[in-house]
């Protein structure tokens, strides 16, 4: 096989491992914005104020974990400043089948989170459900539905509602086993009145010191979709790193047989009067040319890509069944630091696997290297 | 006197191991050369020839006696030193031309003055001048690939000389080409010799080149056999 099409394979493989890691992390980065965003919108807002008791991973915690909004707080709520939320574990019959639920009163006139909450004025026993929830309870709107809840003195009540809406969210953590009702409707139905058990707030809100209620800010709330998007990009990497692997060994296996093949331009390197470090280096320099080239290519056809990507997206219809926040449709994004970084990998890793076949060439004698003598 | 020598070998003795043991390449020579000689070493095939040229370029080293080159012992020079060496004042011709394929004739030729930091219309200057004293002025930017064997050779003297080097090492330059190529390119080396006082000095089995030396050195065994003065030159 002659250099010449040797090079262009490894520039070739070189080059798709540019636009494989480029267009992987860009696919992340923009999931990433899309699922914080849509996080941001449909459930945390800017921030939240947690009763100390309340944890979201434990609903038992729920019972105890509800304080009267107090006085200050109410022009706060009442501009939308603060959407006070109250929770409450509950059992639904959908059918005559038995599911444990959560039950979310929330404002019906807020207008803080996406959720369709106007729909909640319509019908008194109206309440809203997600699209994962009716998928898996086979409901839909219109639907009666029973719900069994305990109120703040332990006793067990039992009401019929009516599906009002079911909302579609890219967010399944505000779907899944959870009806959301109004907030007055579910304060009377708990003999919680003026409760809530944490507040969602909005960019406008200053975190100054409400009394029990404790602030948790975005990178607390997003912690957890933050480690599974970062677990994702982790498992990618996998991928793409072999591929790069596979480029970088043949820039070596080429930068071995050419140290090889061209001895005696190396020994007129050294008779021209060149250093063996400056021999080197010219060596060190051509293997690495390889990335440069593999980025030039790699504009020619991975631009078009990104843009076609960038202006379609890229379909993702099956995980609206998975319990992670990611849209139908992902829109990559590409940030300047992602390509940076990325040709600086590849260059940086090009130039190591060009450099250490060269550095033979510091042990080698200039007169056999002018016979072109096996060394 | 001792100082008018550009090269000084003293007592010089290179051995090569091989297997467990060692080959004497040269055995105990001493020789000294002076400004403009145009002088060979000529003998069979394994006769040292090669190794005592290359010890006198710096690209290899006396196993035991001194070899001074411009005043200085090879054997004590750094890696570093040694190439300065070969860069300024050594010029190189090999019997299989060695030019670089991918550069153009004047790339070639350019090459030395690179290293040693000649400013762009200068070095131009003194590679079209190299050019012209080889008569491949009209070569310039054709690659070694469309060459003949004597052109290519031709541009390995313009590269060598180029840096008006004081000693010139040629290994075999006319082994690879015919009989008229190689009196053109020993006239055009004598032409050098007489006009920029460069000591030329050859390592030949051949005929043609042993009519143009001015002193012949044969070598047999690793043992200068004769030192003498030729006592008509061909022109």
């Amino acid at each position: 096989m002659g250099a010449g099409l040797r090079t262009w394979l490894n520039v070739g493989v070189l080059s798709f491992a540019f636009v494989v890691i480029i267009f992987y992390n860009g696919m992340i980065d923009g999931w990433n914005r899309q699922a914080r965003h849509d996080t941001r919108g449909w459930e945390v807002g800017a921030g939240q104020l947690w009763h100390p008791e309340y944890d979201r991973y434990d609903p038992f915690s729920f019972e105890e974990a509800h304080a009267e909004l107090s006085p200050d707080m109410q022009p706060l709520i009442k501009r939308d400043v603060l959407v006070p939320v109250l929770l409450e574990q509950a059992t639904m019959y959908p059918q005559g089948r038995m599911q444990g639920v959560v039950l979310k009163g929330i404002r019906a006139d807020q207008k803080l989170l996406k959720l369709p909450t106007g729909a909640l004025k319509s019908k008194d026993d109206g309440v809203l459900i997600g699209k994962r929830m009716a998928r898996s309870a086979r409901l839909q709107t219109g639907d009666r539905l029973l719900v069994r809840w305990r109120d703040k003195n332990g006793t067990f009540d039992a009401r019929e509602f009516t599906i009002a809406r079911i909302f579609d969210s890219n967010v399944p953590t505000i779907d899944n086993g959870q009806i959301w009702l109004s907030l007055e409707r579910l304060q009377e139905m708990t003999g919680k009145v003026n409760e809530a058990t944490y507040l969602v707030a909005s960019d406008a809100y200053e975190p100054t010191d409400k009394g029990i209620w404790e602030f948790k800010d975005l990178d607390y709330l997003l912690a957890d979709l933050d480690a599974i998007i970062q677990s994702k990009k982790g498992g990618g990497m996998i991928g793409y790193i072999l591929l790069l692997i596979i480029a970088l060994l043949a820039i070596f296996d080429t930068q071995v047989l050419s140290v090889f093949r061209r001895q005696r331009e190396i020994g007129t390197y050294i008779a021209l009067g060149m250093t063996r470090w400056q021999v080197v280096k010219i060596f060190t320099v051509e293997g690495s040319a390889h990335s440069i080239l593999a980025a030039l290519l790699a504009t020619v056809y991975g631009i078009p890509l990104f843009l076609y990507l960038d202006h379609t997206g890229l379909s993702f219809a099956m995980a609206e069944n998975t319990d992670i926040t990611i849209a139908d449709t992902i829109y990559p994004y590409y940030s300047l630091g992602l390509i940076v970084s990325t040709v600086v990998l590849v260059v940086v890793s090009a130039t190591v696997v060009s450099y250490l076949p060269a550095r033979k060439i510091t042990k080698m004698k200039p007169t056999d290297a002018l016979k072109g003598k096996l060394q | 006197m001792e100082n008018s020598f550009i090269i000084q070998i003293d007592h010089l003795t290179k051995r090569f191991p091989v297997g467990k043991g060692y080959f004497t390449a040269l055995k105990d020579i001493s020789l000294s050369f002076g400004r403009g000689e145009f002088a060979g070493l000529v003998g069979p095939s394994g006769s040292g020839k090669t190794t005592m040229l290359n010890i006198m370029g710096s690209l290899d080293s006396p196993s035991q006696g001194t070899a001074r080159v411009m005043g200085q012992s090879v054997s004590e020079l750094s890696h570093k030193d040694s190439a300065r060496l070969r860069n300024r004042h050594i010029g190189f011709i090999f019997q299989t031309f060695n030019l670089l394929p991918v550069y153009t004739v004047f790339d070639n030729v350019e090459f030395a003055l690179l290293l040693q930091k000649i400013p762009s219309a200068r070095r131009k200057k003194m590679v079209m001048d190299a050019l012209e004293w080889v008569g491949l002025t009209d070569k310039a930017h054709s690659r070694p690939n469309m060459l003949s064997g004597g052109e290519s050779q031709r541009v390995a003297i313009a590269r060598a000389i180029v840096k008006k080097p004081e000693i010139l090492l040629a290994d075999e330059p006319t082994a690879n080409l015919d009989a008229e190529n190689s009196h053109h390119i020993l006239r055009t080396m004598q032409k050098l010799n007489e006009q920029l006082k460069t000591t030329f000095l050859f390592a030949t089995h051949d005929e043609k080149v042993m009519q143009y030396l001015k002193r012949k050195i044969s070598l047999r065994d690793g043992r200068v056999e004769k030192d003498e003065v030729a006592e008509t030159i061909n022109l």
